[in-house]
């Protein structure tokens, strides 16, 4: 660990306190406190450690789950894509055979591995977790280092406990104000992404800081934090603060009694220092953000919901001009439309972005006595079997269910279209998920990224529209 | 994992920014649980139409570039998710090399430990390569990681930069694990740490 009493960023702090050997050219064996693993990206890890003889060095700081392929219809029937069920007996095979503790698919903790973290005390401030998945991200949100990993790197730290990795830059986009109503985290975050780009963050941890952020529940934190990746850095964090402990305190895997104290000690002298240095500084206007959604085939392809969507004729480089032209096409809009207004065909509103209580109760609110519009498919998927039953609790799969939602099992489900709720080509989706490339939710499907509450509106209206306009009308 | 230390080519030109995952091998494809066979489905969407049938407009299905074993495209290749199945799947089709002005961080890394080399090159010198690629049969180069330069095929070389540590390892053909290994005396020093002391276990009494 190096020596220093320069001021150091949260980032800074978290890395140097995890350095267990810095080799000749600056690559660091990097300790991983927990790694997560579900059945999609670590089936060829177990068989590298099967072929060369390795065992899992900490299974105690290793959990599996199966979230991306699992179906989210009745679970008491049989897997019934073949190659799904595949996935996830091998996983099961390979949880029982090295010995990692495992959340079952039937069991009421499985879920979407980046909602199920951090629910479980699993994830907590001041560790580095990493999972076989870009959304790794989220987990920054409880002021950790967080990050996706390759499925060579699953194996590695299987095998080790480690990775092989250079220090990031450290960027700090500070959101100072107070958001207007409507706009929620995921409205901050597009338009964060909009501002910087899908590439901005590359080689960068982005800290998020200022009063807005401060002013997020963990939930918007993690909606935060979750599309770093999609700005594309390598990580996103917010410091860890009271409304963290308060997040952390009693949940099933987090310290308890006198450590809990001590963590908190610890977790509370991570925060940036003041002078600490920045790579690169964004600043936004919490007030100038609006309810935003993306009309492209990239996240950077954001408006708001009162904008219309962009003109090749607008853009000097002929390149960027082809590639609105072909946004345009595939989603098959027309140049300068205003975005409000389009036909929905599925509402979605689930993934590892926005599928939480508060996410949840945010699209209820907009729901409570109002109908889906004729022709719409809408569903629901919690983020996991917990999330479900806590809303079951206070109602909400009435009022989803009785405004024509289909309320479903918790997993990934329409977010990459890997198990059978997918879109047919052409379809039109208001989605709280994170990525609307070509396709990502089926082939051919066309992508709108909303907040949950947005994507309630577009299920009511039957249209992408102002959700501001639909609460107006409540008050 | 094969070693990499020089490679005589085709180089098939991708002029697209922010070429993601996704489409190099998308969701419905990872579904194995294997590394190998997922060439026939890189770009798939791009290289077949609804009924499966090959694409003739997209370059991977064009001759010679059927045969490339180098990639060039502009800006930010490989963004989105980190599935290790895109580089699985560029080294199945048969591409050892990507080319580009920047990479997505997961991707690069994830090039690397498959004995694909990502080369970083200002676009006005992804242009040059993209101009040369574009000739057909003529579009051969020559990536000499020994060396670290590219040979055009005018003769002309082009120097690139590489991270000495991956250069090792792709040109011994070195597992990164077997390295990390070796420091086992020190990874179990870290673990006593008396200030991880609060970092609690994860046992699932009830799992299964
Ligand atoms: S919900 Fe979507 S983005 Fe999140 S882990 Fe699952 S597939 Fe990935």
């Amino acid at each position: 660990m190096p020596v220093t009493n320069s001021p150091r960023t949260l980032f800074d702090k978290i890395w140097d306190d995890h350095v267990v050997e810095r080799l000749e050219d600056g690559t660091c064996i990097l300790y991983i406190d927990r790694h997560l693993v579900h059945e999609v990206t670590s089936p060829q890890a177990f068989e590298g450690l099967r072929m060369s003889g390795r065992r899992v060095r900490r299974p105690d700081a290793t959990v599996a789950v199966v979230d991306h392929n699992v179906p989210t219809s009745d679970r008491s029937k049989p897997i019934e894509e073949p190659q799904s069920r595949l996935q996830i007996e091998t996983l099961e095979k390979n949880v029982a055979e090295f010995g990692v503790p495992y959340f079952p698919l039937r069991s009421a903790s499985q879920g979407i591995v980046h909602v199920v973290g951090p629910e479980q005390g699993i994830s907590l401030p001041g560790m580095t977790i990493v999972c076989g998945d870009s959304h790794t991200s989220t987990h920054g949100a409880l002021g950790s280092l967080a990050f996706g990993i390759g499925t060579s790197e699953v194996e590695h730290v299987l095998a080790t406990q480690t990775i092989l990795q250079k220090p990031a830059k450290n960027m700090r986009v500070s959101v100072e104000g107070k958001v207007g109503p409507g706009v929620t985290a995921k409205d901050i975050m597009l338009a964060i992404i909009g501002r910087i780009g899908t590439a901005g963050g590359t080689g960068h941890v982005i800290e998020f800081a200022g009063s807005a952020i401060r002013d997020l529940d963990m939930a918007g934190r993690m909606t935060l934090c979750n599309m770093s990746i999609e700005a594309g850095a390598r990580a996103g964090l917010v410091a860890p603060d009271e409304t963290t402990f308060a997040y952390v305190k009693g949940r099933p895997f987090a310290p308890k009694g006198e450590a809990f104290e001590q963590a908190c000690d610890y977790w509370r002298s991570l925060a940036s220092d003041e002078g600490a240095y920045f790579d690169t500084e964004v600043t936004l206007a919490a007030e100038e953000i609006v309810p935003s959604i993306t009309w492209g085939t990239s996240p950077q392809d954001v408006l708001p919901i009162t904008g219309a969507v962009p003109s090749p004729s607008d853009v000097a480089d002929p390149a960027r001009a082809a590639q609105i032209q072909r946004a345009l096409d595939y989603m098959g809009l027309e140049a300068g439309q205003t975005i409000a207004g389009t036909p929905v065909d599925v509402v979605f509103i689930g993934s590892c972005t926005n599928s939480r209580l508060e996410d949840l109760r945010a699209a209820a609110d907009v729901l409570r006595g109002r109908h889906v519009a004729e022709g719409v498919r809408a569903m629901i998927v919690p983020g996991s079997g917990l999330v479900k039953h806590a809303a079951e609790a206070e109602g909400l799969d009435k009022i989803f269910l009785d405004a024509g939602f289909e309320w479903r099992e918790a997993g990934c489900s329409m977010c990459l279209g890997m198990n059978p709720d997918r879109l047919t080509p052409g379809q039109r989706c208001a989605s709280t998920s994170n990525r609307n490339f070509e396709g990502r939710q089926g082939p051919g499907g066309r992508t709108h990224l909303c907040s949950p509450a947005m994507a309630a509106a577009a299920a009511v209206t039957g249209r992408l529209c102002d959700v501001r306009e639909l609460v107006k009308e409540t008050v | 994992m094969d070693k990499f230390t020089e490679l005589t080519a085709i180089a098939a030109p991708m002029p697209t920014e922010n070429i993601d995952t996704d489409q190099i091998i998308p969701a419905r494809f990872l579904k194995t649980i294997q590394r190998t066979g997922l060439g026939k489905n890189a770009f798939a969407a791009q290289r077949y139409d609804a009924e499966g049938n090959e694409n003739p407009d997209f370059v991977l299905n064009q001759e010679p570039y059927r045969h490339a074993e180098i990639l060039i495209t502009y800006d930010n290749l490989g963004c989105g998710s980190s599935r290790e199945h895109a580089p699985w799947a560029l080294l199945d089709f048969g591409i050892r090399c990507v080319i580009a002005p920047s990479f997505a961080d997961i991707f690069f890394n994830n090039c690397f430990k498959n004995g694909i080399l990502p080369i970083r090159l200002p676009r006005e010198i992804c242009d040059e390569l993209m101009d040369d690629a574009r000739q057909g049969s003529n579009s051969r180069l020559t990536v000499d990681l020994e060396r670290q330069v590219i040979v055009r095929p005018n003769g002309e070389t082009i120097a690139f930069d590489v991270d000495p540590f991956r250069r090792h390892m792709l040109l011994e053909g070195l597992d990164d694990i077997g390295q990390t290994m070796a420091h086992d005396a020190e990874i179990t020093s870290f673990e006593h740490r008396p200030s991880r002391a609060w970092v609690p276990s994860i046992t699932i009494g009830t799992s299964k």
